[in-house]
C-alpha cells in the first residue's frame, strides 16, 4: 500500500473541476462559470483517514485527442505521471457529452471514478440519474455530489482510498467501432506489441486507436521505428480510404459517432426525464438577453451601469486614499529631514507606489463587476453576441473578455487581461488578442486622463471619457484587423462553444475572482513600480545642478533678500535680527491655520509681530480677509512681500527646471525631443513618458515633478490642471494628441513582461515596438491635422 | 414528410435530428466530440444580432457554431407540405 496518493482531476470544461479543488483541498483557485478557466494543471494536497492525497487540477476538455494545449496537458500528465487514478468529473445534467471524455478515460485504461456532479442542477432539469445503474452499466465507481454545496465530497475521498487501495492497474476497456476499424485497430496493435523499439506509456489498443483516428502519436510512432511506423501508416491509410469509399465518412468521426452511439445506450438506461418543460430557466433568461434586438440594447445598458457603479462606489474609496497618502507624504516629510532621502522617499517612492494603490478601490469594483458577469454566465452570452464583428476584425468572440478585463468598459488592468486570453484556442487569435489588450483603458491611464481633462476640456468629462473608450475600442479592433491580416495571418477557429446556464453566483466565488485580478495589479506596486519610481527619481534628480548654477541661483535669492530687506515699505516692519526665513515659515503656518479656519492657532500666531505683515500678504494673495483690515501703509509693505514670495517661487521652479533639464532623464528627453518636437510634445512630457513605461500611473507623478510643483505640493490633484493649462507649451491640442498617445503607446512594463508569459519574448518585444509606431503615427497624424485645422490652438 | 437540410437553413425554433457531418479535421473533430453525431436531436434555439453564430440545443446544453460550421452540418426535418415535383 502506497502511503502517499497521486489523483488526477479531470472532466469537460465548466464541469465544476475546480470547485471540486476547492472544495477537497480547501485552496481558492479561480472558478468561472466560464468554459476553460483552467488551463495549467494546479496541485493541492489534503489528508483523508490519515492518508496523504495529492489533487492534481487538470485543464478541462472534451476529447483526449491531441489537437489542443490543454488536451496536451492532460493526456501527457496521465502517462507519463501515472496517478493513482483519475477523478472524473461529470455534470449530471448533461450526461451524454460528460461520458464522451469518462469513455476515452476507459478506453486508456486508467484506474477511474466518476464524480457525478451538478446533480442539484439535473434534478432542477427533472432530469434523474441512476448512479448505481450508471456505475454497474460502465463498471466504473460513480459518486453522485453537489460539490459548489460540499455535498459528497467526503464520499469521494472515501471511494479514492477504497479504490486506490484495491490496487486497480491500467486495464484498456474495449469499444467496438465497426469492422473495419476494428481490424485495423488489432493489426496495428499487433505490430505495435512486436515491437521493442516503442514504449510501453500507453497501451497498445489505445495508441492502435489514435493511429486510425490520425493523432500525432503515429508520428511518434513512424519516428521511432520507420519500418514498422510505415506499415502502420499503410494500414491506416488503407482502412481511411475504404472508410471514405464505403461510407463517406473518415475514421475520426466513425469513431466518435460509435462512441456516441455506446454512451447513448448507456444513457438510455440509467437517466429518467420527468415530462421536461420545453424551456427551462436558463433558456428563458436568454430569450431577453441574447434577443436579436433587445441582447445588444440590453448589453450596452448593464455595461454603461458598470461603468457607473465602478466610478460612483470607488470615488469615496479613492480619495480616503489620496488623502491618506498625502498625510503620509506630510508625515514623512516632517520626520525626515530635507535632502535626498527625503525627497527619495517622498517623491521617488510614496509618489509612485501611492499612485499605483490609490487606484486600487476603483479596479477591484471593475473586476467585481466583471466577475459577476462571468460567474452568472452572461460573458459567454457577450462573446457569443460580438463574435460575428470581432471575427470580422480577425478576432474571436471569446476575445471580448480579455478586453473587458484590461480596461474596456474604463479601468481594468492588462496584466490580468492577458491572463483572460486563455480561453483562447487559436494561438494567432490568441496573440493578436494580447497584443492589442494594452490599447484598453486601463485603471492606471484614467489619473493621466483626468488631469488633461480637468485641464483643458474640463466641461466634457463625460464626453471625453466616451470619447477615449470609443477610441480605444476603435484602435484595438483596426489594430488586430491590421495584424492578423499581416503578421498573423492565418484561418479564424471554429466558434464551437457551449454556452453555459445561468448560474447564481457564490459570494466566495466572486470575492476569489476579484482578488486574484486585484492583487496582479497591486503586486506590481510593490515589485516593480518600486524599484522603477526609484530608479526614475535617481535619474530625474542626478546628476543635479553643477555648482557654478547653483551658486547663481543662490546669489539671485540673495539678491532678492537684500532687495526686500532694504524696501522703505518694508523697513518698519521687520525688526533687526529677524530673519527672512522666519518670514516664509509664519506664512506657511498662518495660510494653513487660515484655511482651516483654526481660530485657536490664528490667535497664537498674532502674538508675534510680524503676523500683521504675513497676514496682510495672505490677504493680497488670495483675497480672503482673515479678519483684520490692513491699513494703506501695511498694505503697501505687503505689497512687496508678496512680489518678493513670487519672485522666490519662479527661482524654485527655474532652478528645478535647470536641475531637471540637466539630469539624466532630462538630457534623454531633450535627445527625444527630436523625433517627438512634431507631436508638439517637449523634453518634460518625453520624462514622463519614459515613466510611463513602468507604469502608467507614473506619468502623472513625473509630470508633477517636471513641472516643478515642489514635492509636497503635488498632492492638490487640481493643481497640475492648473499648471499645465497656464503653460505656454500646452493647449488642447497638445492635450489631446498626448491623451491618445499614451492610450496607444508601450504597455507598461508588467504587462510586458505577461504579454511574454502568455507568448515569447518575441512577441512581448513586437507588442511594444508594434504600439510604439501605432502611438506614433496616430499622434502625429492628430496633431498635424489639427495644426493644418488650428485645432485647440485658439 | 422528412427532408434533408444544411443545419444554416433551419429557422429559430426549428428541430430536427442530425443526419450528417461533412466536416473533416479540426472542425469535425470540434463539432462531434460535443455530441453533433448523427442521430441526435437538436433545436435552433436563436441567432446573434448579426445572425451568426448559431445557437443550438444539443442534448442536455446550448451550443454555438457559426455558420460556416453549421453548413457542415447536415439535418433532417420535417417539412409540412411536400414540394411539388414535377
Ligand atoms: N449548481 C451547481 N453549480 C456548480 C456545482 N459545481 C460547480 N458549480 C458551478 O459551475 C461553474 C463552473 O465551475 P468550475 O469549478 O470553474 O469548473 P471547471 O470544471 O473548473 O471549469 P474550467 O476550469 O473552465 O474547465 C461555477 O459557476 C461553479 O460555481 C454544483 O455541484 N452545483
Ligand atoms: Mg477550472
Amino acid at each position: 500500500m502506497k502511503r502517499k496518493l497521486t489523483i488526477a482531476l479531470s472532466g469537460n470544461p465548466n464541469a465544476g473541476k475546480t470547485t471540486v479543488f476547492n472544495a477537497i483541498t480547501g485552496s481558492r483557485q479561480h472558478i468561472a462559470n466560464y468554459p476553460g478557466v483552467t488551463v495549467e494543471k494546479k496541485f493541492g494536497t489534503v489528508r483523508h483517514r490519515g492518508r496523504e492525497i495529492e489533487v492534481v487540477d487538470l485543464p478541462g476538455t472534451y476529447s483526449l485527442t491531441a489537437y489542443s494545449l490543454e488536451e496536451i496537458v492532460a493526456r501527457e500528465f496521465l502517462v507519463n505521471e501515472k496517478p493513482d487514478l483519475v477523478v472524473d468529473i461529470v455534470d449530471a445534467s448533461n450526461l451524454d457529452r460528460n461520458l464522451y471524455l469518462a469513455v476515452q478515460f476507459m478506453e486508456l485504461g486508467i484506474p477511474l471514478i466518476i464524480a457525478l456532479n451538478m446533480v442539484d442542477v439535473a434534478e432542477s432539469r427533472g432530469i434523474r440519474v441512476d448512479a448505481a445503474e450508471l456505475e454497474r452499466l460502465l463498471g466504473v465507481p460513480v459518486v453522485p455530489m453537489v460539490a459548489r454545496s460540499k455535498q459528497g465530497i467526503e464520499a469521494l475521498l472515501d471511494k479514492i482510498l477504497e479504490t486506490a487501495d484495491n490496487n486497480p492497474g491500467w486495464r484498456p476497456a474495449v469499444l467496438s467501432y465497426g469492422m473495419d476499424i476494428d481490424q485495423g485497430i488489432a493489426r496495428i496493435e499487433e505490430i505495435i506489441e512486436q515491437s521493442e523499439v516503442y514504449d510501453r506509456k500507453y497501451p497498445a489498443r489505445w495508441r492502435a486507436l489514435k493511429c486510425i483516428e490520425g493523432d500525432r502519436q503515429i508520428l511518434d510512432l513512424l519516428k521511432k521505428d520507420p519500418e514498422r511506423g510505415e506499415r502502420i501508416r499503410s494500414i491506416c491509410a488503407h482502412t481511411s480510404k475504404h472508410i471514405i469509399d464505403t461510407l463517406q465518412d473518415d475514421p475520426e468521426g466513425l469513431v466518435a459517432d460509435h462512441r456516441y452511439g455506446y454512451i447513448a445506450g448507456i444513457t438510455k438506461k440509467v437517466v429518467k426525464r420527468k415530462i421536461e418543460s420545453r424551456l427551462n430557466q436558463s433558456d428563458k433568461i436568454d430569450q431577453v438577453l441574447t434577443n436579436r434586438i433587445l441582447g445588444p440594447v440590453i448589453m450596452l445598458v448593464i455595461l454603461y451601469l458598470i461603468y457607473l457603479f465602478t466610478f460612483t462606489v470607488s470615488e469615496g474609496p479613492v480619495g480616503w486614499l489620496e488623502i491618506a497618502f498625502a498625510r503620509l507624504k506630510e508625515a514623512v516629510a516632517a520626520i525626515l529631514p530635507e535632502g535626498p532621502i527625503q525627497s527619495l522617499v517622498v517623491s521617488g517612492i510614496i509618489d509612485g507606489v501611492g499612485g499605483v494603490l490609490g487606484f486600487v478601490p476603483l479596479i477591484m469594483f471593475m473586476f467585481f463587476a466583471i466577475a459577476i458577469m462571468e460567474d452568472s454566465g452572461y460573458m459567454a452570452r457577450v462573446a457569443y453576441m460580438l463574435d460575428r464583428i470581432l471575427r470580422w476584425f480577425g478576432l474571436h468572440g471569446n476575445s471580448v473578455i480579455a478586453l473587458i478585463v484590461s480596461g474596456g468598459i474604463s479601468g481594468g488592468c492588462a496584466v490580468p487581461g492577458c491572463m483572460a486570453t486563455r480561453t483562447l484556442r487559436n494561438p494567432k487569435e490568441r496573440i493578436a488578442t494580447l497584443l492589442v489588450v494594452p490599447f484598453m483603458n486601463c485603471g492606471a491611464k484614467l489619473p493621466v486622463y483626468a488631469v488633461l481633462i480637468a485641464a483643458f476640456f474640463s466641461g466634457d468629462k463625460p464626453r471625453m471619457m466616451f470619447l477615449l473608450t470609443l477610441l480605444s475600442w476603435g484602435f484595438a479592433l483596426f489594430a488586430a484587423k491590421a495584424i492578423r491580416s499581416t503578421v498573423l495571418r492565418g484561418p479564424k477557429t471554429p466558434f464551437v462553444m457551449e454556452l453555459p446556464p445561468y448560474r447564481m453566483p457564490t459570494l466566495r466565488g466572486l470575492v476569489i475572482h476579484t482578488w486574484e485580478r486585484t492583487w496582479q495589479y497591486i503586486k506590481k506596486a510593490g515589485t516593480v513600480i518600486l524599484g522603477i519610481s526609484i530608479l526614475l527619481w535617481a535619474m530625474m534628480s542626478y546628476p543635479g545642478l553643477s555648482e557654478e548654477k547653483a551658486r547663481q541661483f543662490q546669489e539671485s535669492r540673495n539678491a532678492a533678500m537684500q532687495d526686500l530687506l532694504e524696501n522703505p515699505h518694508i523697513k518698519g516692519w521687520i525688526p533687526e535680527g529677524e530673519g527672512i526665513m522666519e518670514l516664509s515659515g509664519l506664512y506657511e503656518s498662518f495660510s494653513r491655520a487660515a484655511k482651516e479656519k483654526d481660530q485657536r492657532a490664528l490667535a497664537r500666531l498674532r502674538r508675534s509681530p510680524l503676523t500683521a505683515l504675513v497676514e496682510a500678504a495672505y490677504f493680497l494673495e488670495t483675497g480672503h480677509s482673515t479678519g483684520r483690515v490692513p491699513d494703506p501703509d501695511l498694505l503697501r509693505a505687503a505689497g512687496s512681500l508678496v512680489r518678493f514670495r513670487e519672485e522666490m517661487r519662479r527661482l524654485d521652479a527655474l532652478e528645478q527646471q535647470a536641475a531637471l533639464q540637466g539630469s539624466i532623464a532630462g538630457r534623454i528627453g531633450r535627445k527625444m525631443e527630436a523625433v517627438t518636437g512634431i507631436l508638439g510634445f517637449d523634453y518634460r512630457i518625453n520624462v514622463a513618458l519614459i515613466g510611463g513605461f513602468a507604469a502608467k500611473e507614473v506619468v502623472i507623478s513625473t509630470l508633477g515633478t517636471a513641472y516643478s510643483l515642489g514635492e509636497i505640493g503635488a498632492a492638490e490633484g487640481g493643481s497640475l490642471s492648473k499648471r499645465l493649462r497656464e503653460d505656454p507649451e500646452w493647449n488642447p491640442l497638445v492635450a489631446f494628441t498626448f491623451l491618445v498617445f499614451i492610450m496607444l503607446y508601450v504597455p507598461c512594463f508588467v504587462t510586458v513582461v505577461s504579454i511574454r508569459k502568455e507568448s515569447s519574448w518575441r512577441w512581448a518585444c513586437f507588442s511594444i515596438a508594434f504600439n510604439l509606431v501605432a502611438a506614433y503615427t496616430v499622434a502625429l497624424l492628430v496633431y498635424q491635422v489639427g495644426r493644418l485645422l488650428s485645432l485647440g490652438t485658439g | 414528410m422528412k427532408k434533408i437540410i444544411k443545419m444554416r437553413e433551419m429557422a429559430d425554433n426549428q428541430e430536427g435530428i442530425i443526419a450528417g457531418v461533412s466536416a473533416r479535421g479540426e472542425m469535425g473533430r470540434r463539432i462531434r466530440e460535443m455530441g453533433l453525431v448523427p442521430h441526435t436531436p437538436i433545436q435552433i434555439r436563436g441567432r446573434a444580432p448579426l445572425k451568426d453564430p448559431v445557437a443550438v440545443r444539443v442534448r442536455d446544453f446550448i451550443l454555438t457554431l457559426r455558420n460556416n460550421e453549421a453548413d457542415h452540418i447536415q439535418v433532417e426535418v420535417e417539412v409540412p407540405d411536400p414540394p411539388a415535383r414535377g
